[in-house]
């Protein structure tokens, strides 16, 4: 409530323009210092004028994660109210609710519904600070020099807007900007090495051998580039781009799935992290898509589970925060402080930790130990015990990372989550999948 | 003067009657009036645009997805009902006829009710350690040696689905019959067994019809909560196998809310249906 008025108070009142700029000016300046404090590692001064303010942010990715909202609020003193849905409800609150909410928290995939609704506000990349530190994959759409691969929603592709109002993506950088990446991963399949042992491609999937012991996320915008990855490496379909397939190749797709499931290939579908988690430990499942968190949950109950490299690479994933259209004043410039802290190392370091990348590395780095560094993201084995955020050892010493370090996973995606031209159709075809 | 104290008598009837047409008016009848309303609007990516067309109906009538989810939906039902019909009669007239006390008939009445003091969710989930394939029933039989591999088809398949759905709604006949057989005239058992009657033949001709009543409201609950499942279907057949309330889920989590609405107001006038059809073969409200 003590939101809204002020809100509608500076509206009213002849003097919440000015008041508003010298705000926006003092928390450049403190913006400025908290930014070099940030690089050293130690952020110690952050604006003042933004304590008390509250931020409402959903997601799918980072907006469970409680400790990153206590971290905001010890450091900034801004209050985050959090709230998690899964990947579609996302869409539908972002789409039809703009005002319900100050910061979103999405996945790149979903801009192309998002944006064209025009609730998101394009951020000025001015007030990023470390906005040339991010990762080149979501600025310049490459890394280490060589270019991402595009296939299907590549950040880059959606990472620019036309102009402050636009609601059109941009081909080429621009000062406006969709969303500053938080997470992002590239997603294989995970085994049990103890029942499938040594595998290398996408197409062990649909393996005979595991017949009636292999799964398929069911959400179907992600279950078909599986699919796709899987058909590839059979060499049963060749797609010009596995994030964009036309209806013959959507077709061709489904009716390789549809025939495997009919033999009695799969033994379930997920559909929740912890569906894919349970039928891994129990044995029901020995081979399925994963994601890169629920292998970690499969070993720390004591079940061997591998994320395994395979040779035609990674699908991969990303999330970011952006800003609703319908957030200004004060609000805004809080918001815009809390995406400049969030780059700043602390909440880098603690996503690293879990195994996801962070945006802005050389930060995140500093928040590490060289161990930790190390094993998470430069492939080596672990010198001591390699421990989650939350002080629980997830890996013994010596282990090393499956696919191995940063450059060598991320470099070897193939494609990216994504929506379709031909959705609608897609989605069609994948609900004639499960009920046949 | 006498008119007075009648159209007053009137008035208080009304009174009495505001309080639950309120509620039925604005939580059931005003919703199925917007879904009705929204059934007939077109929709985008990401909106949903008023209009008046048939597309969201003739996409529903005209897809075979349709038909064959109806028919494993009908499917679903027939056996769940059919179980449950059995199960739930032989409980009840145990309950009724054999347990002499009434302490004892309550006793067990609440003992039937156990499974409901876990959630839903927990109940459907604890048959994976049961009849998984390193589950407790495999590696029972494994271990007597009844069989040399596990029993695939005991989880994730309709087998599951039926057993679960069995576990969850049996309760639902049991009650129903019970309380109409706790209203039959014990001298009518007596009177038939005075005639000769054999025990089979006075379940067949006195109790099964004067417990008409209470079968036709269990089938109408199991038949309309199976008919409109999304939940246990999707985790006892890993999600292998489809229902008609998950087809409208999926719609739902597309953002197609007109079509969602559309197949809506189809399931709901399929079970209007088979409600009716029902209540044409036994009169409740006579027999109550």
């Amino acid at each position: 409530m003590a939101r809204r008025d002020r809100q509608s108070g500076q509206r009213r009142g002849g003097t919440g323009l000015s008041r508003r700029k010298m705000l926006k000016g003092a928390a450049a300046l403190a913006g400025v210092a908290a930014g070099w404090g940030a690089i050293r590692g130690f952020p110690l001064i952050w604006a003042q004028n933004i304590k008390n303010v509250t931020l409402r942010q959903f997601g799918t990715g980072v907006s469970n994660i409680n400790e990153i909202a206590a971290k905001a609020k010890e450091d900034l003193g801004i209050t985050l109210e959090m709230a998690a849905l899964d990947s579609d409800a996302v869409v539908q609150r972002a789409v039809t609710q703009p005002r319900s909410f100050d910061v979103i928290d999405s996945e790149y995939w979903m801009l192309a519904k998002i944006v064209p609704s025009g609730n998101l506000q394009p951020m000025d990349t001015e007030k990023i600070k470390l906005f040339d530190k991010i990762v080149p994959i979501f600025t310049k759409g490459e890394l280490a020099g060589k270019p991402i691969a595009s296939q299907g929603t590549a950040p880059f592709k959606v990472s620019y807007l036309s102009g402050p109002e636009s609601k059109e993506f941009s081909k080429m950088p621009t000062r406006w900007f969709t969303l500053v990446p938080t997470i992002y991963n590239a997603d294989t399949l995970g085994i049990r090495p103890d029942l499938v042992g040594k595998i290398d491609s996408w197409k062990e999937l649909l393996n005979p051998k595991f017949k009636g012991k292999a799964s398929i996320l069911n959400i179907s915008s992600i279950g078909i580039m599986d699919a796709a990855m899987v058909c590839e490496s059979m060499g049963e379909v060749k797609y010009g781009d596995k994030g964009n397939m036309t209806k013959e190749e959507i077709d061709k797709t489904m009716k390789v799935l549809t025939e495997a499931k009919k033999a009695g290939q799969f033994r379930a579908f997920w559909k929740t992290f912890d569906e894919s988690v349970n039928l891994m430990t129990s044995g029901e499942v020995v081979i399925q898509s994963m994601w890169s968190p629920a292998v970690t949950a499969v070993r720390s109950k004591g079940v061997p589970c591998e994320y395994v490299a395979l040779k035609e690479g990674y699908r991969a994933w990303a999330a970011g925060l952006g800003l609703s259209k319908a957030l200004s004043g004060l609000e805004r410039d809080a918001a815009y402080e809390y995406i400049n802290w969030y780059l700043s190392g602390w909440v880098g370091a603690f996503l690293n930790r879990q195994g996801y990348y962070s945006a802005v590395l050389e930060t995140a780095k500093a928040n590490m130990t060289a161990d930790e560094w190390g094993y998470w993201m430069e492939g080596k084995p672990a010198q001591s015990d390699i421990k989650d955020p939350f002080g629980k050892v997830m890996e013994k010493a010596g282990a090393v990372r499956d696919g191995g370090a940063f450059e060598t996973r991320m470099g070897a995606v193939a494609c990216w989550n994504a929506v379709m031209d031909e959705n609608r159709y897609m989605v069609q075809k994948w609900n004639e999948f499960v009920a046949a | 003067m006498k008119a007075r104290p009648e159209r007053w008598r009137a008035v208080v009837t009304y009174l009495q009657v505001a309080p639950l047409v309120t509620v039925f008016g604005a939580f059931l009848v005003f919703p199925i009036v917007l879904i009705t309303v929204v059934s007939f609007w077109d929709y985008t990516e990401y909106a949903i645009v008023p209009d008046f067309i048939w597309r969201n109906y003739a996409e529903v009538l005209a897809s075979a997805v349709t038909y064959r989810t109806y028919l494993s939906t009908l499917k679903f039902a027939a056996l769940t009902w059919a179980i449950t019909l059995v199960l739930g009669f032989t409980v009840a007239y145990f309950l009724a006829f054999h347990v002499r006390t009434l302490k004892w008939q309550m006793t067990l009445f609440l003992i039937c009710t156990i499974p409901f003091w876990t959630s839903n969710i927990i109940r459907m989930i604890s048959w994976i350690p049961f009849l998984g394939r390193n589950g407790i029933i495999n590696s029972a039989l494994m271990s007597t040696g009844l069989v040399h591999q596990p029993l695939e088809f005991l989880l994730f398949s309709e087998f599951s689905t039926v057993l679960a759905y069995v576990h969850l709604y049996t309760l639902f006949m049991v009650v129903p019959i019970f309380n109409s057989m706790m209203r039959i005239d014990q001298s009518l058992i007596e009177a038939a067994g005075d005639c000769c009657a054999t025990a089979w033949q006075t379940i067949c001709t006195v109790v099964m019809p004067l417990s008409k009543p209470g079968i036709a409201i269990g089938s109408i609950f199991v038949v309309t909560l199976v008919m409109g499942d999304f939940v246990t279907i999707r985790l006892m057949s890993g999600g292998q196998s489809a229902s008609v309330a998950l087809m409208i889920s999926n719609q739902l989590a597309y953002l197609q809310y007109p079509a969602a609405a559309a197949n809506a107001v189809v399931l709901l006038i399929v079970v209007l249906l088979i409600v009716a059809a029902m209540m044409k073969i036994v009169d409740v409200r006579k027999e109550l």
